[in-house]
């Protein structure tokens, strides 16, 4: 098992930097290279233009250009950003990334763990009017033109219906948000003691270093839940207090996260960052939903059909075990192999989320930076999210190494 | 009549040898095709969700044919400005009203600048202040569904330009691309695959991690990236897709396929009567993989149609008219919240694309069933 982690891993290095190449490459290929763009200004002097030449090493030979972009990319020396020129690329990105890790891993999880339970109830009552139903609605949503679609939420939720920020990440002054949002943000200051705050502007508060701490106390609280989890699974035998124990597991994490953050001093800014996540979560997750319905019940119809079904059904064991555990876990592997092959889809969702709904994440980033031309960044934001599709393809091989037995014992 | 026709059980059917001989080689294959194709139709058939992705796909065929041949009937002569007001790209319609020539606009509504007002008119000369003009409303004009000089079925984007027009020609270029993006994919990826599975060793582990970084690549954020550097159009994006999927998953489900004919027994049989490499590669694991290269064909369609339509709505391509273009603009111009008062501009585009994906989605699906006995129903 960890032989086959181990190898993995070492491929996924190679593949990082055959990646990081192809970016070169592509720098490369671009009409009138990168010299041209940097260096072409009419208004800058021959001898200046040989010094920027020569600072930026355009006048060395390929094969030594090319070892200083790896070299500069594994050190996350990406340059600076030409549009907002002081900045570095790594600084303006590292700031990013957080918010798209968020997006990212909440609308996977929710959807794939949605998905999962629907796609097994589906496939176990087919022919039903809710299998039909599922069935409908779920081709629609995975089939359905994803920026025409977010589009539409944007209209429904934030002007429509009115109950949510018309996109990006903070609202600056909260007197411009709905009333019912006001409220509940009074009495959220007024409960964790801080006095009635009107806005970001003049509070002194960073916004970053709260979504940051948002995003560890969540993963803080993810970790102690499957902690929980396994301990309930290892110590206790009887299996009707095991599942008790799980849901005690589930509501203890979830109401200490949100003690938490309720009680905090600056829980009004959180609440703020909360309120403006919600509709670009829910868009992400009913798209990728559909998908992983519609796998599961795929991967549950032929499991169905295998002989230990049959065995367990004439042995008598209830429906409800045989769906959970004869059928749904064996079905989990096909799913999961498919994620992997799916998990572009959710990349790509992510960027045109970001766009549509203007959080400021690496692919907003990236649409930005290509718009106005600022190479490095693009560039940059680029290999970050290579990155980022590496891991989540190494932590699905991890998952699958895990659920699959045949990888554990071979090694 | 009906005797005639059922057979007598005890009678053999008698079978004249020479004509079986006599019948040329070509016409028995057409039969044996026929006879295939009857018996897929009707497994095809059972599945109503693949009968319906087939309508859609033969409405949208007709869509995209009716564009060249409206232009050149119903639309022809309706012009405006030297240009003909159904033509996608360069074709507006405006709603005329009368302005009145001033020297400093305070209305924008009722009256026009004198410079204006010249570069407007046909001729040079500048208008006198206080002459009363007929000119177009504004430009870019108000989206209007109703109310125009010509007949608009579903009215006119912020320039004036018809969006039924519009979506018809978006039916072209979709069916464009996606023959090109699923055929180049499925061409690569069936030789990929197959020599991957025959020749094994060094060639398969070389295209095999081609392969795996390939999927490993995010191909939106990447063709971003492309566009953004070259002028990417319909072809060329089509080709790109094609090149970069053909190589990825499709590849390796091909493979696998390609594998498990590899093994069978008229291989060893060709292998031994003497068959080249290229020969049963060509006439023996190349047809037998061909059913599944085409259903992945159908997939590839989807995903061909829904990166053009992102990027086109992104404003980063460089075609004529499509489904992506046209939320592009209505987005671009301001008119997302307006939402439904507006929803000419919006909904009959993205509905387009989502149904048109689903087509072949659902022809995908039900093919699936023919192609994997396994996925039948009970």
């Amino acid at each position: 098992m960890w032989k086959y982690i181990a190898k993995r891993m070492g491929q996924m290095i190679v593949l990082f930097y055959v990646f990081i190449a192809l970016l070169f490459l592509i720098l490369d290929l671009q009409p009138g290279d990168i010299s041209a763009q940097f260096v072409g200004n009419p208004d800058i002097p021959p001898e200046a233009k040989q010094i920027l030449i020569q600072n930026l090493g355009l006048d060395q030979p390929k094969h030594i250009q090319l070892w200083n972009h790896l070299k500069n990319y594994t050190t996350f020396n990406m340059g600076f950003s030409w549009d907002s020129f002081p900045r570095e690329v790594s600084d303006m990105l590292f700031e990013a990334l957080p918010r798209t890790i968020f997006l990212f891993l909440t609308a996977t999880l929710l959807s794939f763990w949605l998905g999962f339970y629907t796609g097994k109830v589906v496939a176990w009552r087919r022919g039903t009017f809710l299998e039909k139903g599922v069935m409908a609605s779920s081709i629609f949503f995975w089939t359905v033109f994803y920026p025409w679609f977010a589009l539409l939420m944007l209209w429904l939720f934030a002007f429509q219906i009115g109950w949510f920020p018309i996109g990006k990440f903070i609202t600056l002054t909260f007197s411009t948000r709905p009333d019912w949002v006001n409220s509940v943000s009074n009495t959220l200051g007024r409960v964790s003691g801080g006095e009635a705050a009107t806005g970001w502007v003049g509070s002194g508060v960073d916004a970053n270093s709260i979504f940051n701490g948002m995003l560890l106390s969540i993963i803080v609280t993810t970790v102690v839940y499957g902690t929980l989890r396994y301990l309930a699974d290892r110590r206790v035998e009887n299996e009707r207090t095991r599942k008790t124990l799980h849901r005690l597991a589930l509501i203890v994490s979830f109401v200490g996260l949100s003690a938490y953050w309720i009680f905090h001093s600056e829980s009004v800014f959180a609440f703020d960052i909360v309120w403006h996540t919600i509709v670009p979560v829910l868009t992400l997750t009913l798209v990728n939903y559909a998908g992983t319905t519609l796998l599961t019940r795929s991967s549950m119809l032929e499991t169905l059909r295998e002989d230990y079904i049959l065995t367990a059904r004439a042995k008598g064991v209830p429906d409800r075990v045989i769906r959970d555990k004869h059928a749904a876990r064996n079905a989990l592997l096909p799913v999961t192999t498919s994620l992997v092959l799916a998990l572009a889809t959710v990349i790509a969702g992510g960027v045109i989320t970001e766009q549509i709904f203007s959080w400021p994440g690496i692919g907003r980033a990236l649409l930005t930076a290509i718009t106005v031309e600022d190479i490095p960044v693009a560039m940059g934001a680029l290999a970050i999210i290579g990155v980022l599709s590496l891991l989540a393809h190494l932590i699905a091989d991890i998952l699958y190494a895990f659920l699959d037995p045949r990888i554990r014992v071979q090694g | 009549m009906t005797d005639t026709l059922l057979s007598d059980p005890d009678s053999t059917p008698t079978i004249d040898l020479g004509e079986i001989v006599a019948t040329p080689l070509w016409r028995i294959r057409l039969r044996v095709a026929w006879r295939s194709f009857r018996k897929n139709w009707a497994l095809f058939s059972d599945n109503k969700m693949g009968v319906v992705g087939l309508l859609i796909i033969v409405v949208f065929g007709i869509m995209a044919l009716a564009h060249p041949i409206l232009l050149a009937t119903a639309w022809e002569g309706h012009e405006e400005g030297g240009k003909n007001v159904y033509d996608v790209r360069a074709g507006a319609d405006s709603i005329i009203v009368e302005k009145t020539v001033v020297d400093v606009v305070t209305d924008p509504v009722t009256e026009i600048g004198r410079i204006e007002a010249a570069l407007m008119g046909s001729g040079a000369v500048i208008p006198e202040v206080g002459t009363v003009l007929e000119v177009p409303l504004a430009n870019p004009a108000p989206p209007v569904f109703r109310d125009v000089e010509h007949a608009h079925v579903l009215g006119t984007d912020p320039f004036g330009a018809d969006i039924f027009s519009q979506l018809l020609f978006g039916a072209r270029a979709a069916f464009l691309l996606g023959a090109i993006a699923a055929l180049s994919s499925v061409f690569l990826a069936t030789i990929v695959g197959t020599v991957a599975a025959f020749y094994g060793g060094t060639i398969d582990t070389l295209l095999m991690r081609l392969a795996d970084l390939v999927i490993l690549i995010p191909l939106l954020p990447l063709l971003i990236v492309m566009s953004g550097f070259w002028q990417i159009g319909l072809m060329g994006l089509g080709i790109l897709i094609g090149v970069l999927g053909g190589l990825g998953g499709t590849a390796i489900i091909l493979k696998s396929q390609a594998l498990s004919v590899k093994v069978k027994p008229f291989i060893d049989a060709a292998r031994i009567s003497g068959g080249t490499d290229w020969r049963i590669i060509t006439r023996h694991i190349i047809p037998n993989v061909l059913p599944l290269s085409f259903l992945y064909m159908m997939f590839g369609v989807t995903g061909a149609i829904f990166i053009e339509a992102t990027l086109s709505f992104l404003g980063l391509l460089n075609i004529d008219a499509s489904w992506g273009i046209m939320i592009n603009i209505a987005h671009t111009q301001g008119y997302t919240l307006q939402g439904l008062k507006v929803w000419w501009l919006m909904v009959p585009a993205g509905l387009a694309i989502t149904v048109f994906s689903a087509g072949f989605f659902m022809v995908a699906r039900a093919m699936d069933e023919v192609v994997n006995p396994r996925l039948r129903r009970r």
